[in-house]
């Protein structure tokens, strides 16, 4: 796939001293949904808005479809569809009015067609003709979502699309964006659900502290990081680990009823047999046992804890 | 040129007008009204003629660029203040658009309405008193260069305040006492030398005495000095807002 965002030592120093962002180098590729991770204060909202125009760059270059964002800006914005964290609406206008006005904005000719096939996808139809501020938060980022794809953009940017959104709701942006990504659109989202990258993202990129720590393919990402626990159901609990097993680095359950394994699966010897020799040789027997790969999150937590 | 975005901003705000009717075009309506009853009937009683106009139709273009300078302020100033408010602005920094283009839309509504409010007085005026324009021409002139020099002087507010207090405090504590000491309600002719002196440096002096020239030819100071100095005012409103876009000055980090 080729980049349709190419980032080059990208930093952003605010006017206080703050250095959001510090030599940023990242490739977007066409068509993908790329989730960004990363805790509060990271810089996510920083290096989209950079991205989008609405902060400068202190230095670096950014292009987007081969375009500079700073000297080509009505090429690469006309590319860019964004729904912003907070819910910003003008709480005043009408649904109807405030897409169509999104839409003029990007130079776009009014196309009542398409902005009504938007708002029937994003289930706002019914409620085209009623004035923001009476719709409940998860219709109004269905609305921020309608505006940003007013002018078919190639390139949409979701800052926490489902921040304050119910299970349900939830459920249904991801359907949505999945829908978006099928049409072509290459999807950036930045997240505080792990669940979220997880779910959708085709590749992950952590960033801490403004610093992008890596961006990974997410099946790689998880194989490569990821471990597995092997949890022991033991037929009698035991008071204390034996000395002859300390090697093994084995975690007692609280009620002594079960003995945890971590291991790399990337490694050809796991050391699960020797384990399992090792048990039979202390006298302990298990009655099941299961594996788990460790969660995005769990990858997540131990990278930006490092 | 994003013409559709310009065009897409002015109706934007063109709609806002007729949304808040009562308070954008009745309101200056009933005010302008209040003023002909208090000046015009009851002071205008005492004060028959000035430079041969009675007192009624000679305060008339006063009101009008009284209302032009108050209207297009606040109107380009909360234009711009409220997407910063309420975080909508981020639409136009995303958006391919331009400062000139943002300027052109959130200005040029501004100003539209100022106008359509000038009009609105001078026809309510002309139940009160009977109006002369001796120069229709400069008339259109005063009234468009005043709409669009203080509607960049409105936005310019607008990107400055941090705040609605803040919105309000140039057009309340400067604005207002400049226009009601600038000629609005009399001739500085009629002053003593020494406060006809200090009037001189009051902008809106030039305005009004431009603008009532255009209409009974009568002006306190010279109708070319007038129309320059608001030229002068325009120019410099225009290069505040260059500045302002250059540099990001309260609008982008």
């Amino acid at each position: 796939m080729t980049s349709i965002i190419s980032i080059q030592k990208l930093s952003k120093t605010y006017a206080s001293g703050l250095k959001a962002l510090k030599n940023i180098n990242l490739d977007i590729k066409r068509g993908e949904i790329f989730a960004l991770l990363g805790p509060n204060g990271a810089g996510k909202t920083t290096l989209i808005s950079t991205i989008c125009g609405i902060t400068n760059p202190t230095t670096g270059k950014i292009t987007v479809a081969g375009f500079d964002v700073e000297k080509e800006f009505r090429k690469t914005r006309s590319l860019i569809g964004l729904v912003p964290q907070e819910l910003t609406n003008n709480a005043f206008e009408t649904v109807w009015a405030t897409v169509n006005f999104s839409r003029g904005l990007f130079g776009k000719k009014p196309n009542p067609q398409l902005i009504e096939s938007i708002l029937r996808d994003l289930t706002l139809w019914d409620k085209r003709n009623d004035k923001i501020m009476m719709l409940s938060g998860g219709m109004k980022r269905r609305v921020l979502i309608a505006k940003a794809l007013s002018h078919e953009p190639q390139i949409l940017f979701l800052d926490e699309p489902t921040a304050g959104v119910d299970v349900n709701l939830r459920k249904d942006m991801w359907n949505i964006v999945r829908r978006l990504r099928d049409s072509g659109v290459t999807i950036i989202l930045t997240t505080h659900y792990i669940e979220e990258a997880e779910e959708m993202a085709d590749r992950i990129g952590i960033i801490n502290n403004g610093e992008l720590i890596l961006t990974e393919d997410k099946e790689k990402l998880m194989s490569k990081l990821g471990k597995k626990r092997l949890t022991l159901h033991l037929i009698k609990p035991i008071d204390k680990i034996p000395q002859q097993l300390s090697a093994h680095h084995l975690e007692r359950s609280p009620d002594g009823c079960a003995l945890i394994y971590t291991y790399d699966k990337r490694g050809r010897r796991t050391g699960i047999t020797t384990l399992l020799q090792d048990l039979a040789a202390s006298n302990i027997h298990f009655q099941d046992l299961e594996t788990k790969q460790s969660s995005l999150e769990e990858i997540f937590v131990s990278l930006v804890k490092d | 040129m994003n013409f559709q975005a310009v065009r897409s901003i002015y109706i934007f705000e063109m709609a806002r007008t007729w949304r808040t009717i009562g308070q954008s075009v009745i309101s200056p309506v009933i005010s302008t009204s209040l003023y002909f009853v208090v000046f015009g009937a009851a002071l205008g009683s005492r004060i028959t003629e000035i430079d041969g106009v009675s007192y009624g139709a000679f305060i008339v273009p006063g009101l009008v660029m009284l209302s032009l300078l108050t209207q297009s302020i606040s109107n380009a100033s909360f234009g711009i203040f409220f997407p910063k408010f309420s975080g909508t602005i981020y639409e136009l920094h995303s958006a391919p658009i331009s400062y000139i283009e943002i300027v052109l839309g959130y200005v040029g509504a501004a100003a539209t309405k100022s106008i359509i409010i000038g009009c609105i007085i001078l026809l309510t005026a002309s139940f009160f008193v009977p109006l002369q324009i001796a120069h229709p021409f400069w008339m259109i002139a005063f009234l468009l260069l005043t709409s669009i020099t203080f509607s960049l002087f409105g936005f310019i507010i607008g990107i400055w305040a941090d705040g609605f207090e803040k919105l309000q405090i140039v057009p309340l504590l400067i604005i207002t006492p400049l226009t009601f000491l600038g000629g609005t309600f009399y001739s500085i002719n009629m002053l003593p030398p020494f406060w006809q002196t200090v009037s001189l440096a009051n902008p809106v002096v030039y305005l009004v005495s431009g603008f009532r020239w255009s209409f009974y030819e009568i002006s306190d100071v010279n109708v070319g000095l007038s129309f320059s100095i608001t030229l002068l005012f325009m120019f410099a409103c225009l290069v505040v807002i260059w500045w302002i876009f250059k540099t990001g000055y309260r609008i982008k980090s």
